[in-house]
């Protein structure tokens, strides 16, 4: 039964991310495009622990963190650029 | 592994997977970008903490021992998913809407995404003295 749930959510997953891309190609606006850029992120942090459960291991769990603080760090960065001109003033 | 703890990862796995769904199709549905703002940063982030439950729930089960790497990844998405929209929010706003529209600031510093902050604004006029 679980193997079924996870594929729903590879599936449920995968189909956000293509959205995701979507967003970025269309975006009228830059913040539009940080903002889909954002959410594929927490999305690939997703399929990621998925990966792991589907595969009974619990390796992938740092490198979800570590795409976490990654992708928190360059949606802030991407933004300073837009607001400041510049990242560190 | 026990059928309940079978079925509760589960329906975190398939209640996950409509949340992050709902999150990135609310993101294309959406009319405004501000509208927008709001489908990823709670819905994402409500399915993610999802899947990172049933991973914990699932790892427990399985190994016999909990672990709380997952909660750590949770509480950090958590944190961080308001402020992301935050600056978000303000870098649409820096672009596309003028200093004239916005209302009026309620303390003597203006709107802190069209003028530098106090400390730095008094550097400057510090420095430009000691020039002249």
């Amino acid at each position: 039964m679980i193997t079924y749930a996870l594929f729903f959510a590879f599936g449920c997953f995968g189909l956000a991310l293509l959205l995701n891309l979507w967003r970025i190609v269309t975006g009228p606006d830059s913040a539009d495009r940080i903002l889909a850029l954002d959410t594929m992120v927490i999305n690939a942090i997703a399929l990621m622990v998925l990966y792991g459960i589907w595969r009974g291991t619990a390796v992938y769990f740092e490198a979800s963190m570590l795409i976490a603080m990654v992708g928190f760090v360059s949606t802030v960065a991407y933004c300073r650029f837009v607001l400041r001109g510049d990242i560190i003033e | 592994m026990h059928i309940a703890l079978e079925i509760a990862v589960s329906a975190f796995l398939v209640i996950a997977g409509v949340f992050g769904l709902v999150g990135s199709f609310g993101l294309i549905k959406l009319r405004d970008t501000m509208q927008r703002l709001h489908a990823p940063t709670k819905a994402t982030t409500l399915g993610v903490g999802g899947v990172l439950i049933a991973s914990m729930v699932y790892h427990w089960a399985d190994g016999g021992q909990i672990t709380f790497h997952e909660l750590l990844i949770t509480l950090f998405l958590f944190l961080t998913a308001p402020v992301s929209a935050n600056f978000i929010a303000k870098a649409y706003l820096a672009q596309n809407v003028a200093e004239k529209d916005l209302p009026e600031p309620l303390t003597e510093h203006g709107w802190a995404i069209y003028n530098d902050p106090p400390l730095i604004e008094e550097a400057k006029e510090a420095l430009d003295e000691g020039r002249a």
